[in-house]
């Protein structure tokens, strides 16, 4: 009998764990005395504020940046860096089992080592958090606070007490994750992001709650560390906005790695017993039980918006959506401005860091810049990935755009079947009648790099009969794109012109 | 066998669908006309099954294979069972609203596996009364009764209720939780289930219903074939048992230049495409081997194959390109493709028979195989028994194939016809039929 999970969770704090918090939040860090005014004041140091507060000082513009916990963000402390370095380590140990696949001997004893992994994860993250110094930052030209924050006035707020004056202000306070209101659920205990990472045992049952990208990251992951994973999603398919092909393989595969799939099922109540959280589980009129370890829930994400008293600034907000802002995210005060997730429905950093820079512009330079004019790709980094840039099919019909997609299957790109990887497709969206692309999606192992060339397109205004003509290093996954583009080649060439060619030839 | 590989189409073709009509015949409770899912022991009643027996019915008659009273006797009785059905909506009952469990006590009638009240499987039994009521047109009593209870049925099914207040019509409904709480996205089989809601002229869908259900729809190129996707073959073929989809077409259809028709006949192209390039590296497959679809399958009690994790599925939708894909293929699927693609549904199908004779039994198609996974005598997995499903869909396509009967026939039903052209679908034989006579 194996000693009993210890659910204790508090982040070992090795030299790593030093150094990261030196560098995201001193000890001895004094607030600046400044009281203003500020051209720009930006609260919240994730990577919408670090992307806006870096802009404006590049501008020269006098700039603050008000930080309540970790300078960072979600994305670097609890969210897409450590979730990345975990999968990586997870993905090793696949490879391992799946040796046989690609000839080779798989090791007669795979143990995982979760605090090596664990470790690695720290040593990562304390590297890069290098790069969010917040003394580089503060060299860089920004007042750096750390400290509670509400507004005092339609051109005001206070840190900590300490009232700053404000020309415009950013408002890059994120998310936090959703908990479910699930009875017992807060009893038992549960992990998050902001906590799964602080793990140092490997809970050998563990349950997720939730299909969104993070949760089905995480299951993933964690199933391929050795825990045995059951993840609970209340809809037919996981990643409720990706299509429906992409979601269906994501679930194949899920069930190829071992993962107990439980669709369209919830969880209705949670319970300690013995030491075991014992979770109800119902789908549609089918109950059962399941007995785990650890619950991954809290994985859909909500806006902070509380204890900012933006009622006194005049900021209109929604405790669901965040705050409410315009195609310049201008919000109901003119003078503020909000990026990311605080107000965005696609909570990814690089939407976050896109739209803070488009705040800077607008705000400090009196641009026009739309957010809907923005190109954003975005990847779910699971085996395979999922990735995705511009309009999805339901959008283009609901708008009334004629779309046709161009399909390639991974097994028709030669890269892909040498490296056993055919799981998956290109899909390219076009707008029918032309060869624009409105969007695609990409289900591949590194979908997250291919996605990048559609985006380029888009950007630049290529269509499909240029992209036809791009020559791609072979063999590549990224050929399959190309391959996509000559697919839409050869539909121009209808029996009229075919016609007219085999006349020309045969003069 | 297979002396029946040496026959000529024709005779091939007869004596297949002669052999799925022989399920029916031999499989019915002569109490109740109820039809089992499956030949084997303790199966109980799949509705649709019946929707499709209640077609076979005219089709044998014409073919010389039924006595006229006798197939009258028969389908009256199924019509008399579901008249006098327990409409409670309780958990042991027939149905609900007009509509039926999925599966049902082939000796009750009664609700069994705590199965859904399935929409589509309505609609499929729906259609076979209606086919029967269209054929059935004779002054007795007994076909006077047959089509006052067959129009009773259709118009008793309350439709509107099935949208539950939304845009799409709801895939089931439990007593014990509602309606199931998901609904259709993509291109399906539902175009009947759709024709036969909008034609009811007493509970309609709402007009919105069927352009909610189109807007999922993806036209994709794939493998050269420009087309409606949809994975699996059944979903390509089943609507067209019953209706004839040739040039007449939807607001979705004239946008792309195509119909539905041709499109059942590109997804042939897209299976022997994918079957050709055989991603998995399953045993059998190539261009004259094909017919991922809806089917049985091995599950995963069965042994591991070639030191590789394969995951195995038992009952289920395969599809291409995206799978599932687990080796198993549907026969019944590659010869109800033979209204599309005759010559190629043709090809595969002898291919397919002279490779593994075991797939016929009483001349009819085993529900699937599995090449990949053989026994210790070499022999690949075969699904036992018969599914009445595959006789059915296997019946009625090689009689639109052969004769256009069953299309020809309900060009006369004015319910399906109205309910195509509230769906939009105008050209063709439409154009031809007049609007019918109920009042909207």
């Amino acid at each position: 009998m194996t000693a009993r999970f210890d659910a204790t969770i508090s982040t070992p704090l090795d030299a790593f764990e030093h150094k990261h918090l030196a560098e995201v939040h001193p000890e001895a860090w004094n607030n600046p005395e400044s009281s203003g005014p500020y051209q720009l004041v930006i609260i919240g140091a994730g990577p919408a504020g670090l992307a806006a507060a870096r802009e404006a000082a590049a501008l020269g513009a006098r700039v603050a940046l008000i930080e309540r916990h970790l300078i960072g963000g979600t994305c670097f402390n609890t969210g897409c860096i450590p979730s990345k370095t975990l999968i990586r380590s997870a993905s090793v140990y696949a490879e391992m089992r799946d040796a046989a696949r690609y000839g080779a001997q798989a090791p007669a004893d795979i143990r995982v080592d979760f605090a090596a992994v664990m470790t690695r994860l720290r040593r990562i993250r304390s590297h890069l958090t290098a790069t969010t110094s917040v003394r580089r930052l503060a060299a860089s030209g920004v007042d750096v606070f750390f400290g509670h924050t509400r507004f005092e006035s339609v051109d005001s707020l206070s840190v900590n007490g300490q009232v700053l004056k404000f020309d415009k202000a950013l408002i890059a306070t994120g998310a936090r994750p959703h908990i479910p209101d699930i009875p017992g659920l807060k009893q038992a205990g549960f992990l998050t992001n902001a906590t799964v990472f602080d793990l140092t045992e490997l809970p050998p049952r563990l349950l997720v709650i939730g299909g969104g990208p993070l949760g089905c990251e995480l299951a993933q992951a964690f199933q391929r560390l050795g825990s045995r994973v059951t993840i609970v999603q209340d809809l037919p398919l996981f990643l409720q906005h990706e299509e429906r092909d992409a979601a269906q393989t994501l679930s194949d595969a899920f069930a190829r790695d071992g993962i107990e799939v439980r669709l369209n099922t919830g969880a209705t109540e949670v319970r300690v017993e013995g030491g075991e959280r014992v979770v109800d589980l119902v789908s549609d009129d089918y109950r059962s039980t399941i007995r785990v370890d650890a619950i991954l829930a809290g994985v859909g994400r909500r806006p902070n918006v509380q204890g900012l008293a933006l009622e006194v600034a005049a900021i209109d907000y929604d405790e669901v959506r965040g705050i409410s802002v315009d195609d310049h995210l201008r919000s109901s005060n003119p003078r503020i401005f909000a990026a990311g997730d605080v107000c965005l429905d696609g909570k990814y950093t690089d939407i976050a860091e896109e739209s803070a820079r488009i705040v800077v512009r607008n705000a400090l330079l009196g641009g026009r810049e739309q957010l809907s004019k923005l190109v954003v790709p975005w990847c779910t980094y699971t085996d395979p990935e999922i990735a995705h840039v511009g309009m999805y099919v339901r959008e283009a019909n609901a708008l009334g755009i004629p779309v046709k997609t161009f399909t390639v299957p991974m097994h028709q790109n030669d890269r892909a079947v040498t490296d056993s990887e055919e799981v998956g497709f290109v899909k390219i969206h076009i707008r029918e009648g032309s060869d624009s692309i409105l969007g695609a999606t990409i289900v591949s192992r590194h979908a997250g790099d291919m996605i990048n060339e559609i985006t380029l397109a888009m950007v630049a205004d290529i269509g499909l009969r240029t992209l036809a003509k791009v020559i791609h290093a072979y063999p590549t996954k990224t050929d399959a794109i190309r391959e996509a583009a000559m697919a839409y080649n050869r539909t121009r060439i209808t029996p009229r012109v075919l016609a007219r060619l085999h006349r020309w030839l045969a003069r | 066998m297979p002396d029946l590989c040496s026959l000529p189409d024709d005779a091939l073709l007869d004596r297949l669908q002669r052999g799925a009509f022989g399920y029916f015949v031999e499989t019915m409770n002569p109490l109740n006309g109820l039809i089992p899912d499956t030949s084997r022991e303790n199966s109980p009643v799949s509705i649709a099954v019946v929707g499709f027996a209640l077609s076979a019915y005219p089709v044998a008659v014409e073919r010389g294979w039924m006595e006229r009273a006798e197939a009258v006797r028969r389908t009256l009785l199924a019509l008399r069972f579901f008249s006098d059905s327990d409409q409670s909506g309780s958990p042991t009952a027939t149905g609900y609203k007009g509509f039926y469990y999925h599966f049902l006590d082939i000796h009750s009638g009664a609700r069994v596996w705590q199965s859904e009240l399935s929409m589509i499987d309505s609609a499929l039994l729906i259609a076979g009364m209606l086919t029967a009521a269209t054929y059935f047109t004779g002054a007795g009593a007994d076909e006077n009764e047959l089509r006052e209870l067959a129009d009773l049925l259709y118009r008793r099914v309350d439709w509107r209720w099935s949208q539950d207040g939304g845009g799409t019509i709801r895939q089931g409904w439990k007593p014990e939780s509602g309606f199931l709480h998901y609904g259709w996205e993509g291109y399906s089989e539902a175009i009947v289930l759709y024709a036969l809601a909008l034609g009811s002229p007493t509970h309609p869908i709402s007009d919105d219903c069927y352009p909610a259900w189109t807007a999922t729809y993806q036209w994709e190129n794939l493998y050269g074939q420009d087309f409606l996707y949809a994975g699996p073959l059944f979903v390509h073929q089943f609507s067209q048992a019953w209706i004839d989809l040739r040039g007449i077409r939807d607001h979705f259809m004239r946008e792309k230049h195509s119909d539905y028709f041709e499109n059942s006949r590109r997804a042939v192209f897209v299976q022997r495409k994918y079957t050709q390039l055989n991603p998995n590296e399953f045993v059998g497959y190539d261009e004259n081997c094909w017919g991922l679809s809806a089917c049985d399958g091995p599950s995963d009690e069965q042994p591991q194959v070639q030191n590789e994790r394969r995951r195995l599925f038992g009952y289920a939708a395969r599809g291409v390109p995206y799978g599932p894909d687990d080796g198993t293929l549907s026969p019944p699927s590659v010869l109800a493709s033979l209204p599309f693609a005759p010559d190629l549904a043709l090809a595969a199908l002898r291919n397919m028979l002279l490779r593994y004779p075991h797939l016929l039994s009483h001349d009819r198609l085993t529900t699937s195989f599995n090449a990949t996974l053989v026994d210790r005598d070499g022999q690949p997995w075969m699904s036992p028994g018969h599914y009445g499903l595959d006789q059915g869909i296997v019946l009625m396509m090689i009689e639109n194939h052969r004769s256009e009967s069953i299309w020809q026939l309900l060009h006369g039903c004015d319910y399906l016809a109205d309910g195509l052209r509230l769906a939009g679908f105008t050209g063709g034989w439409l154009q031809a039929t007049t609007t019918g006579a109920m009042p909207r």
